[in-house]
């Protein structure tokens, strides 16, 4: 089951840049929570704190509190136990090119010492299952690499791999920027039927693709977050101008 | 001929009909592209004759230790050790075995040092002084010349113990493999998309293990080239082995010992006025280039297998 996040005066720079500025932020439980927003206006860096990602680039640093549940991220636990718990899913797929399917989705377990198996075998198919892609890959797990798949499969490969290491949130940065309009509404089906076990945070460019997916939109500008509100009253009834003015297209 | 249709006279005939010809400009335009396919062709022509220039150099090498040399190759050279002056036969079996011994010795020590300085160059040493270090002082090794490594190697080790031995041999290969495997290890390893390393890490996976799992296996095709290259490139070196390994007329195994190597062998036999020996000395040779050969092969044989399908 997912797990609640807080988020509290939390600020992040890259080099002198301050591209996160003191940022409140409730994200509920089991929904879908949409960050929408111009380029370069703090998006990414946000979802890269939530799971620790954010200080992997040495000129990176961040302060503030983030609490999963009860867990205060950047006080009570190591990076590399945050991230098995909270996954991500990247702008570009980006599968292990020397590995197979099978081994793509089994990474996260095997990379960290696992190796019974029977086990194995089952998460995979589990998670392949969740991410929709077993059908059209179970009778060359082994065989195939994961680069040889299509961009949407690889795109749901990369999904199932991090559904693998069984997390409680998972992180979406543009899941689907990259890809075709077949494959970003699979991506889109995903999100809404992953919703009931995990807690998803998405980043979008694609307005639409927030309303269709999200309970909760949140507006970032300028590393500045305008508005938090349920996907409907944003898009509707806004309460910020600038939010009205990005949502009907006057910038952005 | 051409896969550019742009190049092509038919082409440069309709545009000039649409234009009409009295016009400068389809004048123009057709001087243009008779240009481009006259410079596309001298181009792609130059490309070839420096290929074939490329590859002339060794096949000529080959084929020539082939006429000199394969006519005294026979099993006693494989079997036998150097036969005294004036006997006839003979061969390079203690030698063939002793370069076998050297070599494996110094990529034992040179492939997993340099190997490590690269990774550490690539991974956590960015924008460090040390690594600027390092790095600085591979290429300067890199250039140093080969009788001098030898030279070193002597006052460092064979005067210390106070004799030749294939030990000191190996240490000075294994020193003129490693700043080729740590560069070509450090270029390899920045070639390995940031992507990937992000989603290892993302996974939960340790730093230590993203590189060693993930950065160092997809580079992996690479590093192994890169290795290939130092292993052949030193295998041949005669100077470093003059003053180290020594050489030697019998059969050792010792590594504290002097001991025989093919290259040394060669200098030895092609320096004395015995015709007999001057063919073995060719016969060495050929064998030298084909161990090499053979060696580089089978690595990448190996390397290859259990590729994926559509791997990159």
């Amino acid at each position: 089951m997912g797990v609640g996040i807080n988020v509290e005066h939390l600020n992040a720079w890259y080099g002198t840049t301050h591209t996160l500025q003191d940022i409140n932020l409730n994200i509920p439980a089991n929904h879908a929570t949409a960050l929408i927003g111009p380029s370069g206006c703090g998006k990414s860096t946000f979802v890269r704190c939530l799971n620790r990602m954010h200080e992997t680039n040495p000129i990176a640093r961040a302060t503030g509190t983030v609490k999963m549940g009860d867990l205060d991220i950047y006080k009570d636990a190591s990076p590399v136990e945050i991230r098995r718990r909270v996954g991500m899913v990247f702008q570009r797929p980006n599968p292990f090119p020397t590995m197979s399917i099978y081994d793509n989705v089994a990474s996260g377990l095997k990379l960290n010492g696992f190796r019974n198996r029977a086990i194995l075998d089952e998460t995979v198919e589990r998670s392949l299952k969740s991410a929709a892609l077993w059908e059209e890959v179970k009778d060359d797990l082994k065989k195939k690499s994961g680069a040889s798949l299509s961009g949407g499969q690889q795109q749901r490969m990369c999904i199932a791999r991090a559904l693998a290491v069984d997390p409680e949130v998972l992180l979406m940065d543009e899941p689907a920027s990259a890809l075709d309009p077949v494959s970003t509404s699979k991506i889109e089906d995903l999100i809404f039927q992953l919703k009931s076990q995990y807690t998803i945070v998405i980043v979008t460019h694609n307005m639409q693709q927030a309303a269709r997916v999200a309970e909760n939109t949140g507006f970032f500008l300028n590393g500045k977050m305008v508005e938090f509100d349920s996907t409907h009253k944003i898009f509707t009834n806004p309460k910020d101008k600038r939010t009205e003015d990005y949502i009907t297209g006057r910038f952005g | 001929m051409s896969a550019n249709p742009f190049d092509t006279p038919p082409l440069l005939d309709a545009a000039r009909s649409l234009r009409g010809p009295g016009n400068m400009q389809s004048k123009r335009m057709r001087l243009n592209s008779v240009r481009r396919y006259a410079v596309n062709h001298l181009v792609t022509g130059l490309a070839v004759l420096s290929t074939l220039l490329v590859i002339a150099p060794l096949i000529a090498i080959l084929a020539y230790l082939i006429y000199k040399g394969a006519s005294s190759l026979n099993l006693a050279f494989f079997t036998h050790i150097p036969a005294p002056v004036g006997e006839p036969g003979g061969g390079m079996a203690n030698a063939i075995l002793g370069s076998g011994i050297v070599l494996g010795l110094a990529s034992l020590m040179g492939i997993p040092i340099g190997i490590a300085a690269g990774v550490y160059l690539a991974e956590f040493g960015r924008g460090r002084l040390l690594a600027t270090a390092i790095r600085f002082t591979a290429d300067v090794l890199n250039g140093v010349p080969s009788i001098v490594m030898g030279i070193a190697i002597y006052s460092l080790i064979v005067m210390q113990q106070k004799h030749f031995s294939a030990f000191a041999g190996g240490v000075a290969l294994a020193v003129m493999m490693v700043p080729t495997i740590t560069r070509t290890t450090e270029e390899m390893l920045a070639t390995v998309p940031h992507a990937i390393r992000e989603a290892a890490l993302g996974l939960g996976v340790p730093k230590w293990r993203t590189v060693l799992s993930v950065s160092l296996k997809t580079a992996s095709p690479g590093i192994i080239t890169g290795c290939m290259l130092a292993f052949a490139r030193v295998a041949g070196e005669t100077a470093p082995l003059l003053f180290t390994a020594l050489g030697n007329q019998f059969w050792s195994y010792k590594l504290t010992e002097p001991i025989a190597a093919l290259p040394l062998q060669i200098y030895a036999y092609a320096l004395s006025p015995y015709d007999e020996f001057h063919r073995l000395a060719w016969a060495g040779s050929l064998v030298l280039i084909v161990m090499i050969m053979v060696a580089v092969s089978l690595v990448r044989i190996y390397a290859s297998r259990g590729v994926l399908k559509g791997a990159s």
